[in-house]
């Protein structure tokens, strides 16, 4: 059943919540009911408790000041696409500079090429009115991650694809012409691929999403390395397995990335609790295991074998790589959804003193706070 | 150069009555929130969006005499009616990628709707939670400071209907002597309580729509130390140069290396 078939009276304003969705939120309600004996809810007076309250414990009701992320799901593969497109295209161009072999750099090329095409598609897609994203070109500010990275992508686009078509065209035949202008419009891309790799970190991390600001030194790196490691693995895919380059990269890359992880596992920051808990902390824990150890131990376990043993670990690595990589953005994405639902963040209340996530304490200390409100009130006026 | 201006709002004098809300829908046309019940309290708006840009906050507090209701069983009520605070370090402005986001010659910030195209980065960029994106229209949106009515020397219509001058509009720094004088007078008439807030200290630099509130403005959703996410940028970029300077480096490496 759609939303548009219910009478209006079962309709909701807001249209990301499906009519199956509340259905299934029933459903946990009355099972909560009968496991409990009573329901829980922001926004629902507790069993018990006369009056709601707003205190500096609880906030203004517990309800989130901070606004959500309003991105689509384009984003977060946005940054998986372009991120892993901006490494390729550095591995391309010092591939060819350096005289590596050429089908590692057609498949390099390819890569980027296909990347730096579905970067503004999916940032365009995300605005809903194409047309919109010109209205980014009209000025420049380098105080907006979002302008200077706008510019990232609009100069990444054009010079990664026009190196894949002379890249192509050189196929047959290589005039040494070509060649130039294959390498300064790969070296375009190479420059702006580096910025495609980080700037996202920068991106998220300047807001005042709690989780995204408190970690902005390292996200951009964090993301470059995960860039990298799916760029490698891209490019490994397509055949590339024992190129002794990318295996390299691809090492240093989910070593790199393991280390970050560890970083993140041993940190206690405020707002952390969104990428350690809940489904954001999943992702994002899942993620880092798929673009850090795993990928690791594979590769190196590859190192020591030989043949087509060595081709499929290192295989099994790049896809766990890519995997990661995607789990990773779309994990701290979600984080800063959950870190903006987390009222307590902006408003600087404890969040490991206090005792209000255990509903029963809370409801425990508002009752007893409005009793003794009660109490002096009745003395004041005796 | 016109004056700058500025919002006082006094929950000591705001009874509730949402005419500010309805003056400002009313006046800038903006649509219906639905008919929802929050639950929480009395109020069923919630909080400020992108079709509601003055909300009338419901603050309940146990009984307490002296505190709203003088009866020890009903409940004591405080009300403010929360807004765009206009930053002076604005996170929205600075963020904007488009240009939308301007600074009036009032000193409001003031999203142009026929520029803005819905990116939706100032929505993570205001410390107070204030824009939003209208998801069927797709751009952002927030108050406009009236900028229309301002522009021909009219008051906002939010202060003009206010009913108990709990909403105050005037020139920035004549509204901020006169906030001072109040608090003064309330904590002179036993409400020591109190507090004017305005976070004049932190990278916000304070703001043009400030606010008188009783207890902790924590209660209210006010923030007690907004930061502009701008302060943020400059060690995000030094990280993105090191990121960029290990993979440019790395890869270079590795293909010198891997050429033997």
């Amino acid at each position: 059943m759609t939303d548009s078939a219910l009478p209006s009276r079962l309709q909701v304003s807001d249209p990301d919540i499906s009519f199956q969705r509340r259905e299934r939120r029933l459903e946990a309600i009355r099972t909560e009911a009968l496991r409990t004996g009573r329901v829980e809810a922001i926004g629902a007076r507790p069993a018990g408790s006369p009056i709601p309250i707003a205190s500096v414990e609880t906030g203004y009701y517990g309800i989130p000041m901070l606004k959500e992320p309003q991105w689509s799901w384009e984003i977060p593969i946005y940054f998986f696409v372009g991120g892993a497109a901006g490494a390729a295209a550095v591995i391309a161009e010092f591939a060819q500079m350096t005289g590596a072999e050429t089908e590692l750099v057609n498949d390099a090329r390819t890569v980027t090429a296909i990347g730096a095409i579905l970067s503004p598609a999916l940032l365009v897609s995300d605005l809903g009115v194409p047309s919109r994203f010109l209205n980014m070109l009209r000025v420049f500010k380098v105080q907006s991650p979002m302008s200077v990275g706008v510019y990232i992508v609009s100069l990444f686009g054009p010079s990664a694809t026009a190196a894949k078509i002379v890249n192509w065209a050189r196929r047959n035949g290589s005039g040494p012409i070509l060649k130039i202008i294959e390498g300064t419009a790969g070296l375009f891309a190479a420059l702006t691929g580096l910025g495609m790799a980080t700037y996202t970190g920068v991106l998220i991390g300047a807001t005042a999403i709690p989780v995204w600001n408190e970690n902005i030194d390292t996200l951009p790196t964090h993301f470059a390395l995960s860039g990298l490691a799916a760029g490698v693995s891209a490019i490994q895919l397509m055949g590339h397995e024992e190129s002794r380059a990318l295996n390299v990269l691809g090492i240093a890359a989910s070593a790199g990335e393991t280390l970050e992880g560890m970083k993140l596992e041993m940190e206690k920051k405020p707002a952390s609790e969104a990428i350690k808990k809940g489904l954001s902390g999943t992702i994002t824990r899942l993620g880092g295991v798929l673009s850090g150890p795993l990928p690791l131990a594979l590769r190196l376990a590859a190192m020591f074998t030989k043949d087509s043993r060595s081709r499929n670990l290192v295989r099994a690595a790049s896809a766990a790589s890519l995997a990661g990589s995607l789990l990773t953005r779309m994990g701290w994405i979600r984080a800063g959804h959950s870190s903006a639902r987390d009222y307590r963040l902006p408003l600087q209340i404890p969040t490991e003193s206090s005792k209000l996530k255990a509903p029963q304490a809370q409801r425990m200390r508002a009752r007893q706070k409005s009793k003794s409100f009660a109490e002096r009130s009745y003395d004041r006026a005796l | 150069m016109s004056a700058t201006t500025a919002f006082l709002t006094d929950s000591t004098l705001c009874i509730g009555c949402k005419a500010c809300e309805v003056a400002c829908k009313e006046w800038n046309d903006l649509g219906e929130d639905g008919l929802n019940w929050t639950g929480f309290s009395y109020d069923n708006t919630g909080a400020v969006g992108h079709s509601t840009w003055r909300h009338v906050k419901f603050v309940e507090h146990p009984p307490e005499i002296g505190h709203g209701g003088n009866s020890p069983d009903v409940a004591s009520w405080t009300f403010s009616s929360d807004v765009c605070k206009h930053c002076e370090n604005a996170g929205c402005l600075e963020a904007c990628p488009t240009g939308s986001i301007v600074r009036t010659e009032f000193g409001g910030v003031y999203v142009q709707p026929d520029i803005c195209n819905g990116c939706s980065y100032c929505v993570v960029a205001c410390p107070f939670g204030v824009v939003q994106r209208n998801k069927d229209d797709g751009r952002a949106f927030k108050c406009t400071f009236c900028y229309d009515r301002q522009k021909v020397g009219l008051t906002p219509a939010c202060a003009h209907a206010c009913p108990t001058e709990s909403i105050k509009f005037g020139e920035l720094h004549e509204l901020r002597v006169e906030a001072a004088r109040r608090l003064e007078k309330l904590h002179a008439e036993g409400m020591e309580d109190a507090t004017f807030y305005d976070p004049r200290e932190t990278s916000v630099g304070g703001i043009h729509a400030f606010f008188i509130t009783r207890g902790d403005p924590r209660q209210y959703n006010l923030p007690p130390q907004p930061e502009i996410p701008t302060i943020y940028a400059e060690r995000g970029w030094k990280s993105a140069a090191i990121g960029a300077g290990v993979l440019a480096v790395g890869t270079l490496l590795a293909f010198l290396g891997g050429r033997q």
